[in-house]
């Protein structure tokens, strides 16, 4: 005892007083987690941070391309308010996005409940389902522009077989048309998404429940409706919302199909932005566009984060 | 919901809505496969019957490899493709792991803003990017895309990592400290290591994602050497109101093969990437 209380109490007399030397002071938790963070975050900054601060000082001005811009205010908003195609393209771009989202969320539903099952070669003709949304948007498109050709397309060729008359409907050259050819190319790229995502969810939900259902007298619909859906909301919700984002604010298919035409039936936010911003040479006004999309995301992202939260 | 039993209830089931799925997925890419094969004089004929081939050919691929750049964009791609992911992964995984296993102040804004730029669509940056890559000269040249790509994949990276790193224990981590490891040798020796699937999916779902990429692309590189394969085919391939659709053909199912080849080795983390944001296993 009498050792041990010597060695307690000597290192305050004979132990020098280590100066906390840059070693110890980056094995600190908070600052090591900084030392990590800050070379990424800076990135962020400086390529999302501050262009995003950036476009909304671009949207307050009058910036033609490869000139000084000059402050004008709110005036590119006003501007927008007045223009009859700024109001299309909202209009377009919601329709776009809400039908798109439904054909997506019950289309994908439906290929996760089929996938559900057993079958054999389950996992290739699960990795070919997935192509769609692997394969680069740009080339799956174009192969989709050449089955509407207005000339050669397969689809008319196939529907005059069935007795229709040549030269059959302009799948990308009449503005409804366009529209909802739109919509299902979009539908057939994101589909393979929900399907596989919801599918994984569908494997998440224990066997027990359908069993202990059917034991109860349970037919396929009840079980579906009171056991797989509710236990799958939550997976089809954020699915749904990431979906909505990435659908709203599309661009590729609407550049290589239509341009936005015919006579902007087809313009969404961002290909309407881009026209006045590329086209145009409108930098601020074009900002105004793309910034216009922002309310809409900032509720879809709230929802998002407010329900991760919750969670 | 099919009540039916036997195959018949089988076939209502499962391999009619099966069939339909895979015919839809499937049509478009065989379409484009044997677009590419036939002859412009079979290709612009309505007498002929277009589902199969009548006189294969070769034309397209050896026009396409041989009068266009595609190559060069095939280089382009791949090049803007590895580095990008390869910065991603590393700034990926020095958000996701102090997130992931450290308290310190800040962490959970940090958290949320990596969140957020995860959604931030690129058609709300790209007109004062353009204007950033312009002012610093990098326009027409593969940094501007390499720079701005991980800007979309770093936090995705950082989302799907942080996910791996949570499921590492901590007596693990604490053994290594209490023998003497430092922080970083902690981190890079024994928590990195366990975590691979998490980098391969990852750097999977980061490189196909890089090899899509249009919008950025189509903006920043308007030379033909510098182009990558979808700008490239979009942009060359339709002179005017010209398309080259054998050539434009030959080159989408070119371009999408080696993206193909990678996933079909990688399914299953491709799949565990792709589900770990909103499925929690």
């Amino acid at each position: 005892m009498p050792s041990q209380a010597a060695a307690l109490a000597t290192p305050s007399i004979t132990v020098r007083r280590r100066r906390r030397g840059f070693r110890y002071w980056t094995e600190q938790e908070s600052v090591f987690a900084w030392l990590m963070i800050i070379p990424p975050l800076l990135f962020l900054i400086a390529l999302v941070g501050y262009p995003f601060v950036y476009g909304i000082l671009l949207s307050l001005e009058d910036r033609p391309v490869a000139h000084a811009g000059t402050f004008v205010g709110l005036q590119n908003f006003v501007t927008n308010f007045h223009d009859p195609v700024f109001w299309q393209v909202a209009r377009n771009t919601f329709l776009y996005t809400f039908c798109a989202t439904v054909l997506k969320a019950v289309g994908g539903l439906g290929m996760a409940l089929v996938m559900n099952q057993v079958f054999p070669a389950k996992n290739v003709i699960r990795a070919l389902m997935l192509l769609p949304f692997i394969v680069p948007t740009v080339l799956s498109t174009v192969a989709w522009m050449w089955i509407l050709d207005p000339s050669f397309s397969v689809v008319n060729w196939a529907m005059f077989q069935l007795g229709f008359p040549r030269p059959g409907p302009a799948w990308l050259g009449n503005p409804s048309l366009a529209m909802f050819s739109l919509i299902m190319i979009n539908t057939w790229r994101g589909l393979p998404f929900y399907g596989i995502t919801l599918l994984a969810g569908l494997q998440t939900i224990p066997p027990d429940l359908h069993e202990a259902a059917v034991i109860d007298g349970a037919g396929t619909w009840a079980r579906f409706r009171y056991i797989t859906l509710p236990l799958l909301m939550p997976v089809i919700f954020i699915v749904t919302l990431f979906s909505v984002i990435f659908t709203f604010s599309d661009f590729q298919l609407v550049y290589v199909l239509t341009r936005g035409g015919p006579a902007n039936a087809t313009h969404l936010f961002a290909t309407y932005a881009f026209d006045i911003a590329m086209g145009a040479g409108q930098f601020g006004l074009g900002a105004s566009v793309a910034l216009a999309m922002l309310p809409a995301l900032a509720v879809v992202i709230a929802g998002l984060a407010f329900y991760m939260r919750r969670r | 919901m099919v009540h039916g039993h036997g195959w018949t209830g089988r076939a209502l089931r499962l391999w009619l809505p099966l069939g339909f799925f895979l015919i839809v997925t499937l049509f478009p890419f065989y379409w484009m496969a044997i677009t590419s094969l036939k002859p412009n004089a079979e290709l612009y004929s309505t007498k002929v019957m277009p589902l199969i081939v009548h006189h294969p050919t070769l034309k397209h691929y050896v026009d396409l490899l041989t009068e266009t750049s595609f190559l060069q964009w095939t280089w382009n791609t791949t090049i803007v493709a590895v580095v990008s992911t390869a910065i991603s992964l590393v700034f990926g995984s020095m958000l996701a792991y102090p997130l992931a296993r450290m308290n310190f102040p800040g962490g959970a804004l940090i958290a949320f803003a990596v969140a957020a730029t995860y959604l931030v669509p690129q058609p709300l940056l790209f007109i004062p990017l353009a204007d950033i890559i312009n002012r610093l000269g990098l326009g027409n040249t593969l940094t501007s895309v390499i720079l701005t790509y991980p800007t979309m994949l770093v936090p995705f990276c950082a989302w799907l990592l942080m996910g791996y790193f949570k499921t590492v224990p901590r007596d693990l981590e604490d053994a290594a400290r209490i023998d003497g490891a430092t922080r970083v040798q902690t981190m890079v020796r024994v928590i990195l290591p366990l975590c691979t699937p998490g980098f391969i999916s990852a750097g999977i779902f980061a490189f196909t994602l890089a090899q899509n990429e249009f919008l950025y692309a189509l903006i920043f590189l308007t030379n033909t050497d510098v182009r990558t394969v979808p700008v490239g085919a979009i942009a060359e391939l339709v002179r005017g109101d010209v398309f080259y659709w054998g050539q434009l053909m030959a080159a989408a199912l070119l371009g999408s093969i080696p993206v193909a080849i990678i996933y079909s080795f990688f399914v299953e983390h491709y799949v565990a990437g792709l589900t770990s944001g909103s499925v929690k296993a």
